[in-house]
């Protein structure tokens, strides 16, 4: 009955444990902090010796899948072997956090740092480059059975700010109309009040809130009248899609420009990427990535888009 | 056998210790690990407070934000031009909810208590036991799942409204916080002195009137002690309560009407706000008062405890 | 008469409602078994879960709870055991013990998300720990602690004076009768304690959805090398656990089998709590029986 001394010996193996660990984590992501050498990767030269490092990217659960999905096809190229890349959720705020002070080398963000960043902390968002890797858009969607599959801006807008409370008044069944939205921090939200209403809208009493698109998508499919948006990858057969004012919203419509309710997929660097990131980056912008893991996970390959957007929302055709 | 507890410990601790320095090297080592431990707990809450206090002050202190603003503030609109943080609706949906939990588990966990120990001990220690521990067993995030696929639908189709709302999440959280309740009132109706219903029994008492006029009174203060830390736990539950209830930031007109509370708040808007940004440091507040929350709920146990053993 | 059919009714009345609180669990169980049972095979619980296809499983999650579940035992249980000893064996009554007893009954009523939320500020952000394991563990042993605290307690001073006594009359030291006298008497509660705690954490997810993250790199399971990135050991890879795992795909699972997965991996959960509940029992029961046995 050596107790105490297996007692001991637990401790001091949790503790080693806990400083190995340390060391480990401190040695890796030193050789790929972005902030180590923010300006020195303009002169590097990826290519000819071989990288090596690992690669910390934090933030917005919608790009989680891509991102896991293209680090792993990435880590098995044979060309980038030496580089680690780890994929972590935590929502576009942690994210943009993270990068901003130093934690992760890349923070995954569904809309712009000059949006999250305000007031007293524009500067931050100053310091971030914007990697835009993907598009997505949304649609409006509703419980199959209101009657209705298109409405305008406008009916847009008085439905989300409460002042159509029935299907009726827009050409449907006489059911009572449940807002089901995202919480105001969302940037889902955030995408559709600024492309799809042009204003913002207050949390009207008795709408529901939820930022999880199946949540989402499995409430709007349940209950009668309700009314919500939802990403291109979540929609089926079991909510109707609504066209905007007319236009249903199909991926040539959003590269063509006609569907104006889309937004970029952000992947943040503090400064210039080290050549560690940047190898990554490429690799995500590269074709075969867009044009198959990208449209795979039902986003819009960026290299499609036949217009560019700022974080004022300026639309320029490219 | 004269010579009471405490007196023999420390005749032979000092005997103990005299002698052998071994002896006295390996009580030393022993109390150093005991005292680094109980250190280790004590830091851990400290950092728990005051690493929360920070960040949950700053919107009082430099954020420009009353704090009667934000208790009584009826209003949640942080990112608007002219940002609001009335906590109100999530203080009430929080209380609400846990206290709706505690009024629907009290009186199932009080007569499960009785059924266990004054009618059938036997079916009630090898069926009814170990059922109620199950449930306490069971992950909060698969009562949210179920939550949404049955009780949500159910409510919808009995009562008006969309089913989301107040009375689904007390539903979620009663049968959450039933083995707390259930369990506190069991060891309370088991550690009564049986004198006590032997007394009323002989008196010719039915079950009923020794259950009402003897048992219950006596037994008040542990009662409630369970129903306390039953809504305690309700009040911090986030995940469950988060998916059934809606989480509009109003005062509710109904139960059945989209509602939030403090947690299903933090948890939707944590992750989509950065670190030090007003939105975030408003979040931290309403950590904040769950914690505070916390800290009264103990009170409150204590109270009732001292109050048990008199 | 009257008093007699008071009490018919309100024995009717106990009877149901003890039915019902049976009714509500064999109902729910069996909801999550019957809807869950059906997905569960060999190829369920051992493959890597898949993004959009179907078909993918919960084998990753499953090793991570169960790892997260050991890497927390280590650090909660000394800490617990030294703690609970001192609260037991070393307190005296004064201002300091009741202070303490205050501690480890406020830490045991934090809500979880409390504690995820403090482990997001200071243990993933200001240490730097990133979402891993580690601060996935150390979150949890914030909530486990007290727990353990209190079962150590309770064992302890559930040991025959006698036995105690007898061990300080012979000489040795205090420290010597707890550790070679007393624990072992009090082990068979401490481990049927410490196992249901266990299935506690198990369950937990708020606390780890800021900790241990929502994502769960590619594991290699042939590396055993604690310091890779892709070993299933590193201590540092961020880990989503099984009860993350069904919060993860129910609000946010894009591929087409996402609810079956959702209720397979619910009732992997369930089950897997259920073989805590009774291992403990059992468990609990053996070691008693061997102790006493052997003595």
């Amino acid at each position: 009955m050596k107790k105490s001394l297996l007692l001991l010996m637990t401790f001091v193996l949790a503790l080693t444990l806990a400083a190995c660990g340390n060391k480990g984590n401190n040695g890796a992501n030193g050789a790929a902090s972005p902030s180590e050498s923010p300006s020195a990767s303009g002169s590097a030269s990826p290519s000819e010796e071989k990288l090596t490092g690992s690669i910390l990217a934090t933030g917005s659960t919608a790009l989680q899948p891509l991102v896991e999905q293209v680090a792993q096809k990435f880590m098995a190229d044979s060309k980038y072997s030496g580089i680690t890349v780890q994929v972590q959720g935590g929502g576009s705020g942690t994210g943009l956090t993270q990068v901003s002070e130093g934690q992760a080398d890349i923070g995954n963000s569904d809309i712009f740092a000059e949006e999250k960043f305000k007031d007293a902390d524009a500067p931050k968002a100053k310091e971030l480059v914007d990697h835009q890797v993907a598009v997505v858009a949304m649609a409006a969607v509703a419980h199959p059975k209101v009657g209705v599959d298109n409405l305008t801006k406008q009916q847009l807008v008085d439905i989300f700010t409460g002042k159509i409370t029935n299907w009726k008044d827009v050409g449907g069944a006489d059911q009572k109309i449940v807002i089901i939205n995202r919480p105001s921090s969302s940037g889902t939200r955030k995408t559709f009040e600024n492309y799809a209403l042009g204003t913002k809208t207050e949390d009207l009493p008795g709408s529901i809130q939820q930022d999880s698109s199946g949540t989402v998508k499995k409430l709007v499919a349940e209950t009668p009248g309700a009314i919500a948006y939802l990403a291109l990858s979540y929609l089926d057969d079991t909510v109707q899609v609504l066209k905007y004012d007319g236009v249903e919203p199909t991926v040539e419509n959003v590269t063509s420009g006609k569907y104006p309710v889309w937004a970029y997929e952000h992947m943040y660097t503090k400064g210039e990427p080290t050549p560690v990131v940047k190898a990554f980056l490429d690799y995500m912008m590269s074709e075969e990535i867009q044009n198959a893991d990208v449209k795979e996970l039902n986003f819009i390959p960026i290299t499609s888009m036949q217009i560019a957007r700022d974080a004022n929302g300026n639309v320029t055709q490219k | 056998m004269n010579l009471s507890y405490k007196e023999v410990k420390r005749d032979t601790a000092v005997q103990a210790s005299k002698p052998f320095p071994k002896h006295r090297i390996e009580e030393w080592r022993g109390k150093a690990y005991v005292y680094v431990c109980i250190l280790v707990l004590i830091v851990t809450i400290f950092s728990i407070v005051y690493f929360i206090a920070v960040r949950g002050l700053t919107p009082f202190v430099s954020g420009g934000v009353g704090v009667g603003e934000m208790l009584f503030g009826k209003v949640w609109d942080p990112d608007a031009e002219q940002p609001l943080y009335g906590a109100l609706p999530f203080l009430y949906g929080s209380f609400a909810t846990s206290l709706l939990a505690a009024a629907i588990a009290a009186p199932l966990g009080f007569c499960a208590a009785i059924f266990m120990t004054e009618m059938m001990p036997k079916l009630g220690r090898t069926v009814l036991q170990p059922a109620i521990e199950l449930l306490a067993g069971i992950p909060s995030v698969v009562y949210g799942f179920v939550g949404l696929s049955v009780i949500v639908p159910f409510l919808r189709h009995t009562f008006p409204g969309q089913g989301i709302g107040i009375m689904a999440g007390s539903i979620v959280l009663s049968i959450m916080i039933l083995p707390t309740v259930t369990t506190i009132a069991t060891d309370a109706l088991r550690s009564l002195p049986s004198g006590l219903k032997e007394g009323s029994y002989a008196l010719g008492a039915t079950r009923w009137q020794t259950i009402s006029r003897i048992i219950l009174p006596t037994t008040l203060p542990s009662l409630l002690t369970g129903i306390v830390l039953g809504i305690a736990r309700a009040f911090g539950e986030a995940l469950a309560v988060q998916m059934v209830i809606g989480n509009a930031p109003h005062i509710p007109d109904s139960l059945f009407e989209s509602a939030a509370t403090l947690t299903s708040i933090i948890t939707l808007s944590m992750g989509n706000t950065t670190l030090g940004s007003a939105h975030n440091n408003a979040l931290w507040s309403l950590a904040l008062i769950l914690l505070l929350m916390t800290f009264v709920f103990v009170f409150i146990v204590r109270l009732l405890e001292r109050r048990a053993k008199r | 008469m009257k008093a007699k059919t008071v009490d018919r009714i309100a024995t009717g009345v106990i009877v149901a409602i003890a039915v019902l609180i049976l009714a509500v669990l064999a109902g729910l169980l069996g909801y999550l078994l019957v809807r869950g049972l059906r997905h569960i095979s060999f190829d369920f619980l051992t493959s890597p879960p898949q993004t959009i296809k179907a078909g993918g499983g919960i084998g990753p999650q499953l090793f991570n709870s169960l790892f997260l579940l050991v890497l927390t035992m280590i650090i909660t249980i000394p800490l617990g055991l030294g703690a609970g000893i001192y609260m037991s064996e070393y307190a005296k009554e004064n201002r300091f013990t009741a202070f303490v007893r205050l501690i480890v009954e406020v830490l045991s009523s934090f809500p979880s998300i409390v504690i995820g939320l403090f482990g997001l500020l200071v243990i993933v952000n200001r240490f730097g720990l990133g979402f891993s394991l580690l601060s996935g563990a150390l979150a949890l042993t914030v909530f486990n602690l007290p727990m353990m605290v209190r079962i150590t307690e309770q064992s302890l001073r559930s040991v025959p004076r006698e036995q105690k006594e007898a061990g300080l009359a012979l000489g040795i030291s205090r420290w010597r009768t707890i550790t070679q006298v007393m624990l072992p008497v009090a082990l068979p509660s401490i481990v049927t304690g410490t196992i249901l705690a266990a299935g506690r954490v198990f369950g937990e997810a708020a606390a780890l959805l800021f900790t241990a993250g929502m994502s769960s790199p590619r594991l290699d399971f042939t590396d055993w090398n604690p310091l890779s990135p892709t070993s299933p050991l590193n201590p540092l890879r961020p880990a989503e656990t099984l009860a993350v795992h069904i919060w993860k795909i129910n609000s946010e699972g894009l591929a087409p089998d996402a609810p079956e997965i959702a209720a397979g991996a619910s009732a992997v959960l369930v089950i897997t709590v259920l073989l805590f509940n009774l291992g403990a029992r059992w468990f609990g029961r053996l070691l008693y029986r061997k102790l006493t046995a052997s003595k």
